[in-house]
Protein backbone atom coordinates (compact mmCIF):
# COMPACT_ATOMS: atom_id res chain seq x y z
CA UNK A 1 0.00 0.00 0.00
CA UNK A 2 1.52 3.33 -1.34
CA UNK A 3 1.69 6.32 1.40
CA UNK A 4 -0.35 9.17 1.01
CA UNK A 5 1.07 12.25 -0.28
CA UNK A 6 0.23 15.19 2.39
CA UNK A 7 -1.49 17.51 0.17
CA UNK A 8 -1.69 16.18 -2.90
CA UNK A 9 -5.12 15.67 -4.64
CA UNK A 10 -4.14 15.62 -8.57
CA UNK A 11 -5.82 16.37 -11.65
CA UNK A 12 -8.71 13.52 -12.06
CA UNK A 13 -9.70 12.13 -14.98
CA UNK A 14 -12.80 11.35 -16.87
CA UNK A 15 -13.76 7.33 -16.51
CA UNK A 16 -13.01 7.11 -20.43
CA UNK A 17 -9.71 8.57 -20.56
CA UNK A 18 -8.84 6.52 -17.56
CA UNK A 19 -9.47 3.30 -19.08
CA UNK A 20 -7.57 4.53 -22.11
CA UNK A 21 -4.34 5.45 -20.15
CA UNK A 22 -2.04 2.33 -19.00
CA UNK A 23 -1.09 2.32 -15.18
CA UNK A 24 1.25 4.96 -14.28
CA UNK A 25 0.77 6.92 -17.15
CA UNK A 26 -0.59 10.48 -17.98
CA UNK A 27 -2.11 11.98 -21.26
CA UNK A 28 -0.57 14.54 -22.91
CA UNK A 29 -1.22 16.50 -26.13
CA UNK A 30 2.13 16.90 -26.83
CA UNK A 31 4.64 14.72 -29.27
CA UNK A 32 7.49 15.05 -26.45
CA UNK A 33 10.83 13.54 -28.11
CA UNK A 34 13.64 11.01 -26.67
CA UNK A 35 16.28 10.41 -28.41
CA UNK A 36 19.62 8.95 -27.19
CA UNK A 37 22.01 10.82 -29.09
CA UNK A 38 21.82 13.20 -32.06
CA UNK A 39 19.10 12.81 -34.61
CA UNK A 40 20.72 10.90 -38.29
CA UNK A 41 19.70 12.36 -41.57
CA UNK A 42 19.89 9.35 -43.54
CA UNK A 43 19.13 10.40 -47.42
CA UNK A 44 16.35 8.66 -49.10
CA UNK A 45 18.10 7.77 -52.10
CA UNK A 46 20.50 5.70 -49.83
CA UNK A 47 17.81 3.97 -47.36
CA UNK A 48 17.57 0.83 -47.55
CA UNK A 49 15.19 -1.51 -45.76
CA UNK A 50 16.22 -5.05 -45.04
CA UNK A 51 15.06 -8.50 -43.54
CA UNK A 52 17.59 -10.61 -42.84
CA UNK A 53 19.00 -13.14 -40.35
CA UNK A 54 17.30 -16.79 -39.72
CA UNK A 55 15.42 -16.41 -42.96
CA UNK A 56 15.75 -18.55 -46.35
CA UNK A 57 16.49 -15.21 -48.15
CA UNK A 58 17.10 -11.78 -46.95
CA UNK A 59 15.25 -9.18 -48.16
CA UNK A 60 16.00 -5.21 -49.34
CA UNK A 61 13.41 -2.76 -50.63
CA UNK A 62 15.20 0.61 -51.89
CA UNK A 63 13.00 3.97 -50.81
CA UNK A 64 10.93 3.78 -53.86
CA UNK A 65 10.21 0.51 -53.63
CA UNK A 66 8.97 0.32 -50.13
CA UNK A 67 6.79 3.23 -50.75
CA UNK A 68 5.05 0.90 -53.73
CA UNK A 69 4.49 -1.54 -51.06
CA UNK A 70 0.56 -1.84 -49.78
CA UNK A 71 -0.06 0.79 -46.90
CA UNK A 72 -2.10 0.98 -43.76
CA UNK A 73 -3.59 3.96 -42.11
CA UNK A 74 -3.10 3.05 -38.59
CA UNK A 75 -4.93 4.83 -36.12
CA UNK A 76 -3.70 3.79 -32.33
CA UNK A 77 -2.84 5.31 -28.71
CA UNK A 78 0.55 5.21 -27.79
CA UNK A 79 2.24 4.71 -24.63
CA UNK A 80 6.21 6.05 -23.53
CA UNK A 81 8.22 4.60 -20.30
CA UNK A 82 8.74 8.09 -19.37
CA UNK A 83 4.98 7.86 -18.53
CA UNK A 84 3.59 10.25 -21.36
CA UNK A 85 0.70 8.25 -23.28
CA UNK A 86 -0.95 10.18 -26.59
CA UNK A 87 -4.33 8.61 -28.34
CA UNK A 88 -4.98 8.54 -31.39
CA UNK A 89 -2.09 8.95 -33.24
CA UNK A 90 -2.49 8.60 -36.91
CA UNK A 91 0.26 7.18 -39.10
CA UNK A 92 0.68 5.71 -42.35
CA UNK A 93 2.89 2.57 -42.64
CA UNK A 94 3.77 -1.21 -44.00
CA UNK A 95 2.50 -3.30 -41.95
CA UNK A 96 5.41 -5.97 -40.86
CA UNK A 97 3.06 -9.02 -42.08
CA UNK A 98 3.57 -7.26 -45.87
CA UNK A 99 7.18 -7.70 -45.33
CA UNK A 100 7.85 -10.95 -43.78
CA UNK A 101 4.94 -12.29 -46.76
CA UNK A 102 6.13 -15.79 -47.87
CA UNK A 103 9.90 -15.34 -45.77
CA UNK A 104 10.29 -19.13 -44.25
CA UNK A 105 11.52 -19.02 -40.68
CA UNK A 106 12.02 -20.93 -37.47
CA UNK A 107 13.12 -17.81 -35.62
CA UNK A 108 11.50 -16.64 -32.45
CA UNK A 109 12.36 -13.27 -32.17
CA UNK A 110 13.41 -9.90 -34.09
CA UNK A 111 16.33 -7.31 -33.45
CA UNK A 112 15.39 -4.31 -34.85
CA UNK A 113 18.26 -2.39 -36.07
CA UNK A 114 18.60 1.19 -37.05
CA UNK A 115 20.63 4.63 -38.22
CA UNK A 116 22.66 5.30 -35.26
CA UNK A 117 23.13 2.22 -34.11
CA UNK A 118 19.99 1.84 -31.96
CA UNK A 119 18.03 -1.45 -31.66
CA UNK A 120 15.51 -3.02 -29.94
CA UNK A 121 14.46 -6.74 -29.41
CA UNK A 122 11.10 -7.90 -29.43
CA UNK A 123 9.51 -11.50 -30.09
CA UNK A 124 8.57 -12.19 -33.72
CA UNK A 125 5.01 -13.10 -32.45
CA UNK A 126 4.94 -9.32 -31.40
CA UNK A 127 5.71 -7.53 -34.96
CA UNK A 128 3.43 -10.12 -36.89
CA UNK A 129 -1.09 -10.29 -37.35
CA UNK A 130 -1.63 -7.08 -37.62
CA UNK A 131 0.25 -5.77 -34.61
CA UNK A 132 3.57 -3.81 -36.48
CA UNK A 133 4.08 -1.65 -38.99
CA UNK A 134 7.21 0.51 -40.49
CA UNK A 135 5.54 4.24 -41.07
CA UNK A 136 6.58 6.72 -42.87
CA UNK A 137 3.81 9.55 -42.29
CA UNK A 138 2.19 10.81 -39.21
CA UNK A 139 -1.03 12.95 -39.62
CA UNK A 140 -0.58 12.70 -43.54
CA UNK A 141 2.78 14.18 -43.66
CA UNK A 142 6.15 12.68 -44.11
CA UNK A 143 7.45 11.43 -40.52
CA UNK A 144 9.98 14.31 -38.85
CA UNK A 145 13.47 13.36 -38.51
CA UNK A 146 12.89 14.22 -34.51
CA UNK A 147 10.10 11.70 -34.25
CA UNK A 148 12.31 9.23 -36.55
CA UNK A 149 11.48 9.60 -40.29
CA UNK A 150 11.87 8.87 -42.82
CA UNK A 151 10.41 5.52 -41.47
CA UNK A 152 10.28 4.20 -37.51
CA UNK A 153 9.17 0.76 -36.44
CA UNK A 154 5.62 1.14 -34.70
CA UNK A 155 4.71 -1.57 -32.17
CA UNK A 156 1.66 0.31 -30.42
CA UNK A 157 0.76 -2.64 -28.14
CA UNK A 158 4.66 -2.00 -26.20
CA UNK A 159 6.23 0.92 -24.30
CA UNK A 160 7.45 3.00 -27.32
CA UNK A 161 10.60 2.65 -27.28
CA UNK A 162 10.06 -1.13 -28.85
CA UNK A 163 8.81 1.55 -31.93
CA UNK A 164 12.48 2.31 -33.05
CA UNK A 165 13.14 5.31 -34.65
CA UNK A 166 15.07 5.65 -37.60
CA UNK A 167 14.42 2.21 -38.69
CA UNK A 168 16.75 0.48 -41.46
CA UNK A 169 15.40 -3.27 -41.11
CA UNK A 170 14.95 -6.50 -38.67
CA UNK A 171 17.17 -8.90 -37.66
CA UNK A 172 14.94 -12.31 -37.33
CA UNK A 173 16.82 -14.62 -34.79
CA UNK A 174 16.98 -17.70 -32.70
CA UNK A 175 17.74 -16.09 -29.63
CA UNK A 176 16.67 -13.22 -27.71
CA UNK A 177 18.98 -10.69 -27.13
CA UNK A 178 18.43 -7.16 -25.35
CA UNK A 179 18.26 -4.27 -27.83
CA UNK A 180 20.22 -0.95 -26.76
CA UNK A 181 17.23 0.18 -23.59
CA UNK A 182 16.96 -3.54 -22.87
CA UNK A 183 20.05 -3.41 -22.01
CA UNK A 184 20.24 -0.57 -19.82
CA UNK A 185 17.49 -2.05 -16.98
CA UNK A 186 14.58 -1.83 -19.44
CA UNK A 187 12.47 -4.23 -19.22
CA UNK A 188 12.84 -6.71 -22.13
CA UNK A 189 9.46 -7.06 -22.91
CA UNK A 190 7.40 -3.80 -21.96
CA UNK A 191 3.73 -4.00 -22.22
CA UNK A 192 2.56 -0.95 -20.76
CA UNK A 193 -0.74 -2.54 -19.51
CA UNK A 194 1.11 -4.87 -16.64
CA UNK A 195 3.92 -1.59 -15.90
CA UNK A 196 6.94 -3.83 -17.64
CA UNK A 197 9.47 -0.50 -17.21
CA UNK A 198 12.22 -1.69 -15.95
CA UNK A 199 13.81 -5.34 -15.59
CA UNK A 200 11.89 -7.42 -13.02
CA UNK A 201 9.14 -5.34 -12.87
CA UNK B 1 29.28 0.21 -23.44
CA UNK B 2 28.72 -0.34 -19.70
CA UNK B 3 25.93 -2.58 -18.98
CA UNK B 4 25.04 -3.68 -15.24
CA UNK B 5 25.75 -7.11 -14.81
CA UNK B 6 23.30 -7.56 -12.30
CA UNK B 7 19.83 -6.64 -12.38
CA UNK B 8 17.72 -5.70 -9.16
CA UNK B 9 14.34 -5.64 -9.20
CA UNK B 10 13.51 -1.28 -8.47
CA UNK B 11 10.93 -1.25 -5.68
CA UNK B 12 9.21 1.56 -4.62
CA UNK B 13 10.59 2.91 -1.22
CA UNK B 14 9.93 6.15 0.84
CA UNK B 15 12.35 9.33 1.43
CA UNK B 16 12.48 12.01 3.88
CA UNK B 17 12.41 15.24 2.60
CA UNK B 18 14.99 16.93 4.79
CA UNK B 19 15.53 20.70 3.17
CA UNK B 20 13.97 22.64 0.69
CA UNK B 21 16.18 24.92 -1.03
CA UNK B 22 14.76 27.90 -3.73
CA UNK B 23 17.14 27.38 -7.21
CA UNK B 24 14.60 30.11 -9.06
CA UNK B 25 11.01 31.41 -8.59
CA UNK B 26 10.23 28.08 -10.37
CA UNK B 27 12.71 25.77 -9.14
CA UNK B 28 12.97 24.05 -6.13
CA UNK B 29 15.67 21.56 -5.24
CA UNK B 30 14.36 18.36 -2.52
CA UNK B 31 17.01 17.29 -0.79
CA UNK B 32 16.21 13.99 0.58
CA UNK B 33 17.06 11.04 3.15
CA UNK B 34 16.39 7.72 1.38
CA UNK B 35 17.94 5.11 3.82
CA UNK B 36 17.04 2.14 1.31
CA UNK B 37 18.78 4.42 -1.93
CA UNK B 38 21.13 1.82 -3.46
CA UNK B 39 23.37 4.38 -5.19
CA UNK B 40 23.50 5.87 -8.51
CA UNK B 41 25.43 7.27 -11.35
CA UNK B 42 25.69 10.92 -12.68
CA UNK B 43 23.21 11.24 -14.89
CA UNK B 44 20.61 9.00 -13.89
CA UNK B 45 17.43 9.62 -12.79
CA UNK B 46 14.31 8.89 -10.27
CA UNK B 47 10.69 8.04 -10.80
CA UNK B 48 8.11 9.66 -8.07
CA UNK B 49 4.97 8.48 -7.21
CA UNK B 50 2.56 10.73 -5.65
CA UNK B 51 -1.00 9.26 -4.00
CA UNK B 52 -4.19 11.07 -3.04
CA UNK B 53 -5.68 9.89 0.08
CA UNK B 54 -8.69 8.08 -2.44
CA UNK B 55 -5.92 6.12 -3.58
CA UNK B 56 -5.45 8.27 -7.46
CA UNK B 57 -1.39 8.33 -8.23
CA UNK B 58 0.58 9.96 -10.32
CA UNK B 59 4.07 9.27 -11.50
CA UNK B 60 7.02 11.70 -13.05
CA UNK B 61 10.32 11.27 -13.70
CA UNK B 62 13.29 13.27 -12.65
CA UNK B 63 16.92 14.07 -12.78
CA UNK B 64 19.24 13.52 -9.92
CA UNK B 65 20.87 16.35 -8.72
CA UNK B 66 23.41 15.12 -6.41
CA UNK B 67 26.54 13.11 -6.69
CA UNK B 68 26.26 9.56 -5.55
CA UNK B 69 29.18 10.56 -2.85
CA UNK B 70 26.73 13.17 -1.66
CA UNK B 71 25.52 12.37 1.78
CA UNK B 72 22.06 13.18 0.32
CA UNK B 73 19.90 12.34 -2.94
CA UNK B 74 18.41 15.61 -4.34
CA UNK B 75 16.25 16.26 -6.77
CA UNK B 76 15.63 19.81 -9.00
CA UNK B 77 12.35 19.92 -9.95
CA UNK B 78 10.99 22.98 -12.36
CA UNK B 79 7.71 23.81 -11.87
CA UNK B 80 5.43 23.45 -15.01
CA UNK B 81 2.62 25.81 -14.81
CA UNK B 82 0.20 23.02 -16.58
CA UNK B 83 1.59 20.60 -14.31
CA UNK B 84 0.16 17.68 -12.31
CA UNK B 85 3.35 16.87 -9.87
CA UNK B 86 5.98 19.34 -10.16
CA UNK B 87 3.31 22.41 -8.53
CA UNK B 88 3.04 19.39 -5.63
CA UNK B 89 7.02 19.57 -5.77
CA UNK B 90 7.69 22.73 -5.67
CA UNK B 91 4.70 24.32 -3.74
CA UNK B 92 3.36 21.97 -1.46
CA UNK B 93 5.94 19.44 -0.01
CA UNK B 94 7.91 20.39 3.03
CA UNK B 95 10.84 19.11 4.91
CA UNK B 96 9.05 16.36 7.26
CA UNK B 97 6.90 15.26 4.45
CA UNK B 98 7.76 11.55 2.75
CA UNK B 99 8.20 11.16 -0.95
CA UNK B 100 8.06 7.20 -2.86
CA UNK B 101 10.19 6.92 -5.30
CA UNK B 102 12.21 4.13 -6.72
CA UNK B 103 15.51 3.78 -9.03
CA UNK B 104 17.68 4.79 -10.27
CA UNK B 105 16.48 4.62 -13.73
CA UNK B 106 18.49 4.83 -17.31
CA UNK B 107 22.17 4.15 -17.51
CA UNK B 108 23.29 5.56 -20.99
CA UNK B 109 23.23 9.64 -20.25
CA UNK B 110 25.54 8.68 -17.29
CA UNK B 111 29.28 10.16 -16.82
CA UNK B 112 31.94 8.19 -14.85
CA UNK B 113 35.24 8.20 -14.94
CA UNK B 114 36.55 5.49 -16.28
CA UNK B 115 34.19 6.34 -19.43
CA UNK B 116 36.79 8.92 -19.96
CA UNK B 117 37.08 12.23 -21.52
CA UNK B 118 37.48 15.34 -22.21
CA UNK B 119 33.96 15.71 -20.55
CA UNK B 120 32.07 18.66 -22.69
CA UNK B 121 28.70 19.45 -20.81
CA UNK B 122 25.50 21.55 -22.30
CA UNK B 123 22.90 22.37 -20.52
CA UNK B 124 19.57 24.24 -21.47
CA UNK B 125 17.39 25.56 -18.65
CA UNK B 126 16.64 22.71 -16.04
CA UNK B 127 18.92 20.81 -18.49
CA UNK B 128 21.78 21.31 -16.32
CA UNK B 129 20.40 19.41 -13.22
CA UNK B 130 22.30 15.77 -15.18
CA UNK B 131 25.17 17.73 -15.90
CA UNK B 132 24.91 19.42 -12.35
CA UNK B 133 25.40 15.93 -10.57
CA UNK B 134 28.44 14.80 -12.97
CA UNK B 135 30.13 18.03 -12.41
CA UNK B 136 29.38 17.25 -8.48
CA UNK B 137 30.44 13.59 -9.46
CA UNK B 138 33.68 14.89 -10.97
CA UNK B 139 34.50 16.90 -8.04
CA UNK B 140 34.53 14.51 -5.35
CA UNK B 141 36.42 11.63 -7.25
CA UNK B 142 39.30 14.45 -7.70
CA UNK B 143 39.49 13.38 -11.44
CA UNK B 144 41.66 15.34 -13.51
CA UNK B 145 40.10 14.68 -17.01
CA UNK B 146 39.46 18.09 -18.40
CA UNK B 147 35.49 19.02 -17.85
CA UNK B 148 33.82 22.15 -19.30
CA UNK B 149 29.78 23.20 -19.07
CA UNK B 150 28.06 25.15 -21.28
CA UNK B 151 24.89 26.31 -20.00
CA UNK B 152 22.35 28.40 -21.78
CA UNK B 153 19.40 29.89 -19.75
CA UNK B 154 16.94 32.74 -20.24
CA UNK B 155 17.83 35.73 -18.12
CA UNK B 156 20.29 35.73 -14.45
CA UNK B 157 17.13 35.22 -12.76
CA UNK B 158 16.91 32.32 -14.11
CA UNK B 159 20.16 30.56 -13.61
CA UNK B 160 20.36 27.88 -10.90
CA UNK B 161 23.28 26.32 -8.87
CA UNK B 162 25.25 29.51 -10.38
CA UNK B 163 27.70 29.87 -7.28
CA UNK B 164 28.61 26.60 -7.84
CA UNK B 165 28.78 26.17 -11.19
CA UNK B 166 31.21 29.04 -11.42
CA UNK B 167 33.33 27.06 -9.56
CA UNK B 168 33.93 25.20 -12.35
CA UNK B 169 35.20 25.44 -15.89
CA UNK B 170 31.84 27.29 -16.92
CA UNK B 171 30.77 29.07 -19.91
CA UNK B 172 26.93 31.27 -19.62
CA UNK B 173 25.04 31.97 -22.29
CA UNK B 174 21.86 34.34 -21.66
CA UNK B 175 19.59 33.97 -24.57
CA UNK B 176 16.52 37.01 -23.22
CA UNK B 177 18.61 39.69 -21.23
CA UNK B 178 21.28 41.59 -22.24
CA UNK B 179 24.23 41.81 -19.42
CA UNK B 180 28.15 41.04 -19.30
CA UNK B 181 28.45 37.89 -19.94
CA UNK B 182 27.83 35.86 -22.75
CA UNK B 183 24.61 36.19 -25.08
CA UNK B 184 22.51 34.17 -27.66
CA UNK B 185 21.53 30.35 -28.25
CA UNK B 186 24.21 27.76 -28.17
CA UNK B 187 25.36 27.61 -31.87
CA UNK B 188 28.08 26.46 -34.03
CA UNK B 189 30.05 29.21 -33.80
CA UNK B 190 30.09 29.55 -29.70
CA UNK B 191 30.77 25.74 -29.83
CA UNK B 192 33.64 25.89 -31.94
CA UNK B 193 34.97 28.88 -29.37
CA UNK B 194 33.76 27.11 -26.27
CA UNK B 195 34.00 23.00 -26.68
CA UNK B 196 37.10 20.96 -26.98
CA UNK B 197 37.68 20.47 -30.59
CA UNK B 198 36.08 17.29 -32.07
CA UNK B 199 39.66 16.32 -32.72
CA UNK B 200 40.44 16.25 -28.80
CA UNK B 201 37.14 13.49 -29.16
CA UNK B 202 35.25 14.63 -26.28
CA UNK B 203 32.78 12.87 -24.36
CA UNK B 204 29.74 15.29 -24.91
CA UNK B 205 26.46 15.23 -22.91
CA UNK B 206 23.73 17.74 -24.10
CA UNK B 207 20.37 17.35 -21.86
CA UNK B 208 17.49 20.12 -22.35
CA UNK B 209 14.33 21.01 -24.42
CA UNK B 210 13.60 18.99 -27.61
CA UNK B 211 14.43 22.04 -29.60
CA UNK B 212 17.86 22.71 -27.85
CA UNK B 213 19.28 19.56 -27.86
CA UNK B 214 18.26 18.64 -31.64
CA UNK B 215 19.93 21.97 -32.49
CA UNK B 216 23.57 21.45 -30.41
CA UNK B 217 23.46 17.89 -31.14
CA UNK B 218 22.94 18.82 -35.07
CA UNK B 219 26.09 21.52 -34.23
CA UNK B 220 28.18 19.46 -33.12
CA UNK B 221 27.66 16.94 -35.58
CA UNK B 222 28.46 19.44 -38.22
CA UNK B 223 31.34 20.18 -36.32
CA UNK B 224 33.10 16.83 -36.89
CA UNK B 225 32.44 15.45 -33.51
CA UNK B 226 31.49 11.93 -33.22
CA UNK B 227 27.72 11.30 -33.34
CA UNK B 228 28.23 8.30 -30.87
CA UNK B 229 30.23 10.48 -28.76
CA UNK B 230 27.26 12.82 -28.50
CA UNK B 231 24.99 11.71 -25.45
CA UNK B 232 21.44 13.47 -25.68
CA UNK B 233 18.93 13.65 -22.73
CA UNK B 234 15.72 15.67 -24.52
CA UNK B 235 12.32 17.05 -22.32
CA UNK B 236 9.42 18.59 -23.26
CA UNK B 237 6.78 18.57 -26.22
CA UNK B 238 8.42 19.74 -29.84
Amino acid sequence: MAAVSRGFHGRRRDEAEAARLAPGQYLTQDFPVLSAGPTPHQPLDAWTFEVRGAVNEPRSWTWEQFQALPRERINVDIHCVTKWSKFDTRWTGVSIDTLLEGVETSAGYVLAFCDGGYTTNLPLEDVRGGKAWVAFEFDDEPLHPEHGGPARLLVPHLYFWKSAKWLRGIELRHEDSPGFWEGYGYHNYGDPWKEQRYAGD
Amino acid sequence: MERAAVRRRLTWQLARVVEIVTENARTKSIVLDAAEWPGHRAGQHVDVRLTAEDGYQAQRSYSIASAPEDEHLVLTVERLDDGEVSPYLTETIRPGDELELRGPVGGYFVWEESLGGPLLLVGGGSGVVPLRAMLRYHGAVGSDLPARLLYSARTQADLIYRRELEGFDTTITLTREPWAGRTGRVDRELLEEVAWPATDHPLVYVCGPTGFVEAVADALVALGHDASRVRTERFGPT
